[in-house]
């Protein structure tokens, strides 16, 4: 085949072939740039139709059924509200889970059943988990929640978010060196003070990125909190757990289904705001990994 | 350092020109320059890091895979510089095969494995013939002639390197490249791949690296000793290591380090 | 990995060592605590098992309730919803196929792009373009269903009513459209990993008979990750069958059996917000309807994912 051709310059075969292979690339290119103008276009997009609706009136106002004086008071009150008490329960909850699936189960059918468990709650859909709330928390808890009040919303959006702060949190204790466990064994430790004094502090950073990121999911959850009665027009805000709430997300919702444009603007406006602290809350979890991770 | 020149017939099937080649800001092989001749086996022995396998690799442009390497010099081949500008290393790869010291057949069936390098060129429609005189003279042919279909990875460890042999021969290459080829291998495996070699050699040119004396000594013509990227000597075998003219090979091949 | 005796000497209270233990009365309390510690740690981790059990047991005994009322074939079988209005019917038929409408326009659009830009960031990107290229994908992933079914609303519908005559205002094509954005990431970062586990020895092995890297990506690499490809397109689509706001923004909530991906459409999660939004009373058949509905979705959805996850497992023990 090659016997008297000594030239080693492409042959035509091989042209052909690194063309094709150029055209595929660049097509693999455009569906890459697909994702990234999409996002582009839809901030821009959000931007234009919002911006000049971000008034200091906005953040102070109630909703209204006058655009000019709806304001996001009592959603952004109930975000806070909901975010903060999720985290209160979610995070001691699925770290000790995470900590008991890591440093004390054996392996053996009871942790594979949990572990299995825990993946597969990860993929149910999170209206799902609103159903469960519904009958669980606001039906059959109702003397302890109130009914449609915001611990509830928190203890079902902490059940939606559970599975995924377990699995970051897992990551993050497994990713603790042996070498460390080890010396603290070594030195006649018990387990829990193992965990308490050098696996969790050493695990920590990875942690709480992942429960930040967790609580981010949670922030832009809007089906489980339409469910379990986050009631769509609310003009006060939260003075205790067992209150009615709403949340920036299902504002956002229920402007954007109002035909008149005015509500399209308020609710870009109130997208604005809701991805300004997605960003921020994923910001300070990319920043707490790198700052942990340079410290290593 | 002594280059010694090796005289062949026919030409050399390759030949370097003070090589150098760079990861980074570190010299891996300091200015090699030797002839390989056609149609005979050449080991490269050296202690671990000497750059035995950089500088095979510079032999079919596989050290371009590598973002921070950079090769300097000349490698010939028929005459023209490897690394000229208008050189294809695609093709070059075609005509300088490789064979790894991990086998690594694809998950696909043996039949499929054979054939993907002549596939590339198209349909050849002898690719049944192809395949099959790529098996036989791997010697591979008899164990796995009624079951093409089967997946390549349900062959031992031995079978799949023959496997990765008869895949590299199928696109007839002139030079067949191992790096250290039987090293994963227990050793009754590595006698049969060692007997191959012997076979290859009547039609190919082969150049094996090694960190087994024992083996460079049992299959190749020629042996080249290199010392952290530089070629310390290179002569017939059988001089290498009975009666090497540098004080480094000997205390190499008798084991005084490395 | 079983760990060594120093581990189990460990475990005794004070590491047997008598000076650290203080003494056996100290020994004792410490052994209770450190049980009631892994009681605790254990409870936490069964909380998840009762989640499920919750799931299964509120879905299931509110659906029989419901299933004594309208009987299952009618339910699987029937072809007009109409719960909220009189005359009732309950045929989930058009619930369940605009859901499964939406997922494979989901579906054509996110697994071509999702797999083009996996190999893209896997083979051809230089790194620096990559490092800027991932994040921007986990961004997409990120954004919340509202903020895709507003953008559905008041950006994609518009858009492609002039090139689609009698594309409704709510349509489930805009909605298909946005939900494979959605899931786009999903498939991408998926498929980058499962190609990404590919050992280099057998690209090395390809580059050596001498292929192109185009070849390379096509011809060894895919084929060798397929089972996590193929597991990401159906974790995807699963996801997709889950989405809710987006698809209630941007196909509306008319139960409506039909394949015109321009017409509006209501999927399974859409009906259950709608139920929601409205004031159902308790134990009424509206009511009941949700758990019904929610069970199919259950089902469907962890079906799939089981499937998905079983064929990434079964497939990919090839070379590990």
């Amino acid at each position: 085949m090659s016997a008297g051709r000594y030239s080693l310059e492409a042959p035509a075969a091989l042209v052909a072939r690194r063309r094709r292979g150029k055209v595929f690339q660049y097509l693999c290119l455009a569906a890459t740039l697909t994702g990234v103008v999409t996002l582009v276009v839809l901030l821009a997009d959000v931007l234009i139709e919002g911006v000049a609706w971000l008034t200091p009136t906005f953040f102070t106002e109630f909703p209204s059924r006058i655009p000019a004086r709806a304001g996001i008071k009592s959603a952004l009150y109930g975000t806070v509200w909901l975010v903060g008490l999720c985290a209160l329960i979610a995070f001691p909850l699925g770290v000790a889970a995470a900590v008991w699936l890591e440093e004390y189960a054996k392996k053996g059918w009871l942790q594979t059943v949990i572990q299995t468990n825990i993946a597969n709650l990860a993929g149910v859909p999170s209206i799902v988990y609103g159903i469960l709330g519904l009958a669980v928390f606001v039906r059959w808890m109702v003397a302890f929640t109130g009914g449609r009040s915001v611990i509830s919303g928190a203890l079902t959006l902490s059940l939606l978010v559970l599975p995924i702060l377990i699995i970051a949190s897992q990551e993050a204790i497994r990713a603790v060196p042996g070498s460390i466990r080890e010396a603290s064994y070594g030195l006649g430790a018990t387990r829990w003070q193992t965990v308490r004094h050098h696996v969790l502090p050493n695990a920590m950073p990875g942690i709480l990125t992942g429960t930040i990121l967790a609580l981010s999911r949670a922030i832009g959850e809007t089906a489980p909190l339409i469910m379990i009665g986050a009631l769509t027009f609310i003009a006060f805000v939260p003075d205790g757990p067992r209150d009615q709430f709403t949340v920036l997300s299902i504002q956002i919702y229920n402007w954007a289904s109002r035909p008149q444009a005015d509500f399209q603007h308020l609710a870009a406006a109130a997208i604005l705001v809701l991805l300004v602290m997605l960003l921020s809350m994923n910001a300070l979890a990319i920043w707490l990994r790198n700052r942990y991770r340079r410290e290593r | 350092m002594p280059t010694i020149r090796v005289s062949a017939d026919g030409g050399p099937a390759l030949e370097t020109h003070d090589v150098r080649v760079r990861y980074g800001d570190a010299e891996a092989i300091k200015g090699i320059t030797m002839e390989i001749p056609r149609n005979k086996v050449v080991a490269l022995i050296g202690p671990s890091g000497c750059g035995k396998s950089t500088l095979l690799r510079c032999f079919n442009r596989m050290n371009d895979l590598v973002p921070s390497a950079s090769v300097t010099g000349e490698v010939l081949f028929h005459g023209e510089n490897l690394y000229a500008d208008h050189v294809d290393p695609v093709e070059v790869r075609r005509r300088i095969g490789m064979v790894f010291q991990k086998p690594n057949p694809f998950p696909k069936s043996i039949y499929d494995n054979v054939g993907f390098g002549p596939r590339l060129y198209g349909r050849p429609p002898d690719l049944d013939d192809i395949v099959e005189r790529s098996l036989r003279q791997a010697a591979l042919w008899d164990e796995v002639k009624d079951r093409m279909d089967d997946s390549a990875l349900g062959l031992s460890g031995g079978q799949q390197q023959r496997l990765c042999i008869a895949r590299a021969l199928a696109v007839t290459p002139e030079i067949l490249l191992m790096d250290e080829p039987a090293s994963a291998l227990d050793p009754i495996a590595t006698a049969k791949i060692e007997e191959l070699i012997q076979q290859l050699v009547e039609e190919y040119t082969i150049v094996i690296v090694t960190h087994n004396m024992q083996q460079a000594a049992r299959v190749s013509h020629y042996t080249a000793y290199l010392y952290l990227g530089e070629l310390v000597e290179y002569d017939d075998t059988n001089t290498i290591f009975t009666a090497p003219h540098e004080k480094h090979t000997e205390d190499y091949v008798t084991g005084r380090f490395g | 990995m079983s760990k060594p005796a120093v581990f189990e000497a460990a475990r005794r209270p004070g590491g047997g060592i008598p000076a650290l233990s203080g003494g056996l009365g100290g020994a004792r309390s410490r052994t209770a605590k450190e049980a009631a510690i892994g009681g605790l740690l254990f409870g936490s981790g069964a909380v998840s098992i009762l989640t499920t059990v919750g799931i299964i047991v509120v879905l299931v005994w509110e659906s029989l309730a419901f299933f004594r009322r309208v009987s299952v074939s009618e339910f699987l079988t029937g072809t007009v919803w109409t719960p909220l209005f009189v005359p009732q019917h309950f045929g989930v038929l058009p619930l369940l196929v605009g859901s499964v409408l939406v997922s494979i326009i989901a579906a054509l659009i996110a697994i071509p792009l999702g797999l083009g830009s996996a190999i893209y960031l896997s083979e051809f990107s230089p790194e620096r373009l990559r490092r800027f290229l991932k994040p921007v994908l986990e961004i997409l992933a990120g954004v919340p269903s509202v903020v895709y079914g507003y953008f559905a609303l008041t950006f994609v519908t518009p858009l492609l009513r002039p090139l689609i005559p009698g594309l409704q205002l709510f349509n489930a094509l805009s909605a298909g459209i946005v939900v494979g954005i959605m899931v786009l990431p999903l498939i991408a970062s998926l498929s980058e990993d499962a190609m990404n586990a590919v050992p280099r020895g057998l690209r090395q092995g390809a580059y050596a008979l001498g292929a192109t890297k185009f070849e390379v990506a096509t011809r060894v690499v895919t084929p060798a990750a397929l089972s996590g490809i193929v597991a990401s397109f159906v974790l995807a689509i699963s996801r997709a069958i889950g989405e809710t706001m987006a698809v209630v923004l941007a196909a509306g909530m008319t139960p409506n059996l039909t394949l015109d991906v321009r017409q509006s459409i209501q999927t399974l999660t859409a009906y259950i917000v709608q139920v929601s939004l409205g004031d159902t009373p308790f134990g009424s058949i509206e009511y009941q309807s949700i758990f019904a509905v929610g069970l199919l979705l259950f089902a469907v959805t962890l079906g799939m994912n089981v499937f998905g996850r079983w064929f990434l497992k079964r497939y990919r023990e090839e070379y590990a």
